[in-house]
C-alpha cells in the first residue's frame, strides 16, 4: 500500500476516515468560534447575560454541542493514534483506550451539562 | 551512515538512516523511527509539519478540557460564571496565553488544510512549501490579533 506521508493513523481506517471528517467541521468550527468570542465579542467582555442569548439560539446551541463532540472525539482520537504510533501496545493500549473513550464521554457530559445551564434549561 | 533525501517524493523528506531511499511514491520504504526526536537535526519541512501539528494538537486537548473547566462555573450560577471569566481576562498573563492558543489553534488548522489537501492528492509536491506559508500566515494573523487580545487589560 502506498505511504503518501507520515501520519500517525493508519490510512484508510475508520479512525483514519473520521478524524479527516471530524477536521473538514472543525476547520470552520474553531475558525468561527475563535472569531466569534474575540473579536465580535471581546472575551473580557463576556457575561452570563450574553452567553445565555447567545445559547438561547437553537441553532447556536445545536452547532456548540456538536462542536464539542467533534472536538473531544478528534482530540482523544488524535491522543490516541499518536500513543499508538509512539509504539505503545497490549495492555497499555487498552488502558489508554479506555482512559480515553471514559475521558472524552466524561468531558461531553460535563459539557451538555453547562450548555443546557448556559441556555436557560434546568435539566433536573 | 548512508542518507539519501529526495527532492519531489513527500515521504522521502523524512531521512532514512538505513540506506538509499526510493523517490517512487508508490512503494513504502523504512524511514527508521521517526519517533525518535533525538535525530531533529535531520528534520525536513514535512518532519517539523508533522511534529508541530501534533505538539499543536496536544495544546488544544489540553486546552478543551481546561476551557469545560472553566465553563462550568456556570453550573455555580450566572455571577460566579462572569466572576471567573472576567477575572481571568483581567490577567495579562491569560491574554498572553490566548495569544499563543491563537497561535496554536491558526497553525493546527491551516496545516490541518494542508493535510486534507495531501489526503486528496492535492499540492503533494509542494507540500514543503504549503507548510512555510502555513507558518507565515500563522504569524501574520497572530501578530495582526495582538492588539485585539490585549485591548483594555492591566499590566
Amino acid at each position: 500500500m502506498s505511504t503518501p506521508y507520515r501520519s500517525s493513523f493508519t490510512r484508510g481506517s475508520t479512525l483514519w476516515v473520521l478524524q479527516r471528517v471530524t477536521a473538514a467541521f472543525l476547520i470552520v468550527l474553531l475558525a468561527f468560534h475563535f472569531f466569534q468570542l474575540h473579536f465580535v465579542n471581546h472575551a473580557w467582555e463576556i457575561d452570563f447575560a450574553g452567553t445565555q442569548a447567545r445559547m438561547s439560539n437553537l441553532l447556536y446551541f445545536t452547532t456548540m454541542v456538536l462542536f464539542l463532540i467533534t472536538a473531544t472525539f478528534h482530540g482523544v482520537n488524535g491522543v490516541y493514534n499518536a500513543l499508538v504510533n509512539q509504539g505503545l501496545t497490549g495492555q497499555p493500549r487498552r488502558v489508554l483506550k479506555w482512559v480515553l473513550i471514559i475521558a472524552g464521554l466524561g468531558l461531553i457530559v460535563q459539557g451538555v451539562r453547562v450548555a443546557f445551564v448556559m441556555a436557560g434549561i434546568d435539566l433536573l | 551512515m548512508n542518507r539519501m533525501y529526495c527532492d519531489t517524493a513527500l515521504e522521502t523528506h523524512i531521512p532514512t538512516p538505513f540506506g538509499p531511499s526510493t523517490c517512487d511514491m508508490s512503494e513504502p520504504y523504512d524511514r527508521g523511527l521517526v519517533e525518535d526526536y533525538g535525530r531533529w537535526r535531520e528534520f525536513a519541512p514535512g518532519m517539523w509539519a508533522w511534529i508541530l501539528h501534533k505538539f499543536t494538537g496536544w495544546v488544544l486537548i489540553g486546552y478543551l478540557f481546561t476551557h469545560i473547566a472553566v465553563l462550568s462555573t456556570a453550573l455555580d450560577g450566572g455571577a460566579t460564571y462572569t466572576a471567573t471569566i472576567q477575572g481571568l481576562e483581567a490577567l495579562f498573563v491569560v491574554r498572553v496565553m490566548e495569544i499563543g492558543l491563537l497561535a496554536v489553534a491558526v497553525f493546527h488548522i491551516l496545516n490541518g488544510i494542508r493535510l486534507l489537501m495531501i489526503d486528496l492528492g492535492i499540492g503533494l509536491e509542494r507540500q514543503a512549501a504549503s507548510f512555510y506559508i502555513s507558518l507565515i500566515i500563522t504569524a501574520l494573523i497572530v501578530i495582526a490579533s495582538v492588539p485585539t487580545f490585549l485591548g483594555e487589560v492591566g499590566v
